[in-house]
């Protein structure tokens, strides 16, 4: 028995533990957004605006390293194109819908929400009010992102400047690509893309990112295309 | 380009992403050959961005004991191998970096 306030609360639950896992982010993000120079309007727009973790921390590192706006949006695109994939993934279950829901729930769509609504609708299928579930865990990762990212700039001033807090963005950026790195294909997707970094990284306009992104990327779909499925390191 | 106008753009072209088959779905398939390419977005950007601030000491390349960050890094790949927890390696890694720094 379904209603719209049990799908509510379902989706509550099943993102409460995710929230307590982006907090600390929010926190970091807030913090570090202000040491690379954004004002604290900025920063905290930035959550609501392009509500994107990974790519508001690299944002972020490109603001500080006074990158040009356009090399900026494109590494935003590239850096969130996975979302498509959750796009193709969750658009079956709410093709039924009133396109403004379709408008709210997109611009809910986060790694954060999607993990939880996609197994909910898998489990449950389509019913009446299944988007109240997706809905709820949107929204709820919205608000503490938010939150989060006000806590990060309130406190980020209070840091010591001699603090290296500039290293904590690489920090992140290992944390999130090491456990991906489960496959050969993988691997050598991020090692060709990080000596190309390295190799192109005197090329204007921060393009070497880009460049090397492409590379990785094509790296490791050749590989996954020529080596048999499911060989794993 | 104006930082308003450059969060601005990231935000729709964001949304657009994000809306894109939510839009278009029954009118369009994904090929196989995009599908699998977006899984390597992740290690690629990630390593493109990581590499150059681990092994570039004001912009030339540094594979040296001096090369601080470079020996945090490696502390930090090595905990987030073996943890999974991204909390944890950014924790050990920063304090990996302070005590490199106060020995070398």
């Amino acid at each position: 028995m379904t209603t719209r306030n049990s799908n509510l609360w379902a989706g509550l639950r099943a993102e409460i533990p995710l929230l307590i896992g982006v907090f600390p982010f929010g926190l970091i993000y807030g913090a570090l957004a202000l040491s690379s120079g954004l004002t604290p309007a900025q920063a905290q727009m930035m959550s609501s605006i392009v509500f994107a973790g990974s790519s508001q921390f690299i944002a972020v590192q490109l603001f500080h390293e006074a990158a040009p706006g356009l090399v900026i949006v494109l590494t935003i695109a590239v850096v969130n194109l996975r979302h498509m994939l959750y796009s193709a993934s969750l658009a079956p279950y709410v093709s039924s819908l009133p396109m403004r829901w379709k408008v709210l729930l997109s611009y809910l769509l986060t790694d954060e929400a999607y993990a939880p609504t996609v197994i909910h609708y898998e489990e449950q299928g389509v019913t009446q009010y299944s988007h109240w579930f997706y809905l709820a865990a949107g929204f709820a990762l919205w608000f503490t992102w938010q939150v989060s990212t006000a806590l990060g700039i309130f406190l980020g001033s209070s840091i010591p400047e001699s603090w290296p807090l500039a290293f904590a963005l690489p920090l992140t950026f290992i944390a999130m690509v090491v456990p991906v790195l489960k496959t050969r294909p993988a691997v050598a997707s991020a090692l060709s893309a990080g000596i190309t970094a390295l190799a192109a990284y005197s090329m204007p306009y921060k393009l070497g990112l880009i460049v090397a992104a492409v590379v990785g990327i094509v790296v490791g779909t050749y590989l996954e295309g020529i080596q048999p499925r499911g060989d794993v390191l | 380009m104006n930082t308003w106008l450059v969060m601005l753009l990231g935000g729709l072209v964001t949304f657009a992403i994000r809306f894109s088959f939510i839009y278009l779905f029954g009118k369009f398939h994904i090929p196989e050959t995009v599908r699998s390419a977006l899984h390597y977005v992740p290690p690629a950007v990630l390593s493109a961005i990581v590499f150059p601030e681990l092994f570039l000491q004001a912009g030339t390349l540094d594979v040296s004991v001096h090369n601080v960050r470079l020996l945090a890094g490696l502390v930090a790949i090595v905990v987030a191998w073996y943890s999974k927890n991204t909390l944890l390696t950014i924790v050990i890694g920063m304090l990996a970096l302070i005590l490199f720094q106060w020995l070398l």
